[in-house]
């Protein structure tokens, strides 16, 4: 049981800071770039992404085991970018029926998501990890949580640079990917916290 | 003749990466090394090729309103065939690109290209868009590579040239030592060189950019003189 725990406790660890999914994986960077220009949007696509990639690993989980069981291995990638591309058209019109108030803050980010990376990337993480059902779920979550982190800190960040000074050329997106650098710099000092 | 004007656009005017913003993702994750570079280059070239002259084949048989849904299934299949190929014939670079293969499927250059090219274009045009962008991708990738490789850790070709065996396909290549170990910016092959690299490369395509805009209004201008001198 302790084991148990400080297992995900790792999982959750490495997904939020040391291996953040942004950082030091580059998965999600197009939303990540691309939906930052305020925080409150950044916000809305962490959450939406949180969602999704929770329930994402837990029924990618179910449907590998069902593939494998199968025999059709091979049909990873393709079953996983439909059940992803279902699963969001269907959590939105969950939430457009049952949640109106959420549906309407995460709004246009939901469709967006089956596009991103870092959803079939911690699918594809998952069974390469061999995690167990309740260890995919936790990367999940918590990996979702890393990219509401990451994004969060860059839109606040672009919100200043908007009104600083530097070279023409680096405008708009240039000097974004170097402050994501820096900030994946700053990320790196995480990579201590592997005590586990 | 419209092959080089779809070159130049592809590789420079409407580069994927550097104009059209797709994809980057893998282009910081994966140019550690030459290797590396070139592989997801080509792997990226071929899946966008064949998929170009499938799209563009069935664009005027699929609906409309699930098209979407039809573009990635092809893209699944042709990037699932890669995979497999790539597992089987060159594992150690199927190894070293990792989940960044599959992660294809979601690679917007793909699926960009389908919506805004191939839906419109007969299929002979859609390959050649196909090959171009995807020496664009190539371009790019190679060249960040390069530079990661040769500033972060002195070397150029890494796991793919070898001083003593000449080519290698198994990623052990050590390649070529242009300085010594200790003087390269290590930091260059970490992600965080990823980002900067990025950064840099797209300032100097935008001041390039700039520059030939600028050269052309200047000549336009000048032109506009003579015959108005003239007149």
């Amino acid at each position: 049981m302790m084991e148990q725990l400080t297992r995900l406790l790792s999982i959750s660890l490495g997904a939020i800071l040391i291996n953040n999914f942004i950082f030091s994986q580059f998965l999600g960077c197009c939303p990540f770039l691309g939906c930052s220009n305020k925080v409150e949007t950044a916000a809305g696509m962490g959450l939406a992404v949180v969602f999704v990639m929770g329930i994402a690993s837990a029924i990618c989980y179910v449907v590998n085991m069902l593939l494998v069981a199968l025999g059709l291995g091979f049909l990873q990638t393709l079953a996983f970018i439909l059940v992803i591309a279902a699963l969001v058209q269907f959590v939105e019109m969950f939430l457009k029926k049952m949640v109106p108030s959420l549906y309407a803050a995460l709004g246009i980010y939901l469709p967006l998501i089956t596009t991103n990376c870092a959803v079939l990337g911690v699918v594809l993480l998952n069974v390469q990890e061999d995690y167990n059902f309740i260890e995919a779920v936790v990367h999940g979550i918590t990996g979702g949580l890393g990219f509401m982190l990451a994004i969060v800190l860059f839109a606040s960040m672009r919100e200043r640079i908007e009104f600083s000074e530097y070279p023409e050329s680096f405008k708009g997106f240039p000097i974004s990917l170097v402050t994501a650098g820096l900030l994946a710099l700053a990320f790196m000092g995480f990579s201590g916290m592997k005590i586990f | 003749m419209n092959f080089r004007k779809q070159l130049k656009e592809g590789v420079i005017t409407n580069n994927p990466i550097l104009v059209q913003q797709l994809g980057m993702c893998a282009t910081m994750a994966i140019t550690t090394s030459l290797f590396n570079g070139i592989g997801m280059g080509l792997s990226v070239l071929i899946i966008l090729t064949a998929c170009n002259v499938v799209v563009s084949a069935i664009r005027k048989i699929i609906p409309g309103e699930i098209r979407l849904a039809i573009f990635v299934v092809v893209i699944a299949g042709f990037v699932t065939i890669v995979d497999l190929l790539l597992q089987a014939f060159i594992p150690a670079l199927s190894a070293s690109l990792g989940v960044f293969i599959p992660l294809i499927v979601v690679n917007c250059i793909i699926i960009g290209r389908a919506e805004a090219f191939c839906q419109k274009n007969t299929v002979a045009a859609s390959f050649v868009d196909g090959v171009t962008q995807g020496l664009g991708y190539t371009v790019v990738l190679v060249a960040m590579s390069v530079i990661r490789e040769l500033l972060g850790s002195g070397r150029f070709g890494g796991g793919l040239i070898d001083l003593a065996r000449g080519l290698t396909l198994d990623g052990t290549g050590a390649g070529i030592r242009i300085f010594p170990e200790e003087f390269g910016a290590g930091i260059l092959t970490l992600p965080v060189g990823g980002f900067l690299t990025l950064g840099f490369l797209f300032a100097a395509m935008q001041y390039a950019l700039k520059k030939s805009a600028e050269k052309k209004e200047k000549a336009a201008k000048k032109l506009k003189k003579e015959e108005a001198s003239e007149a």
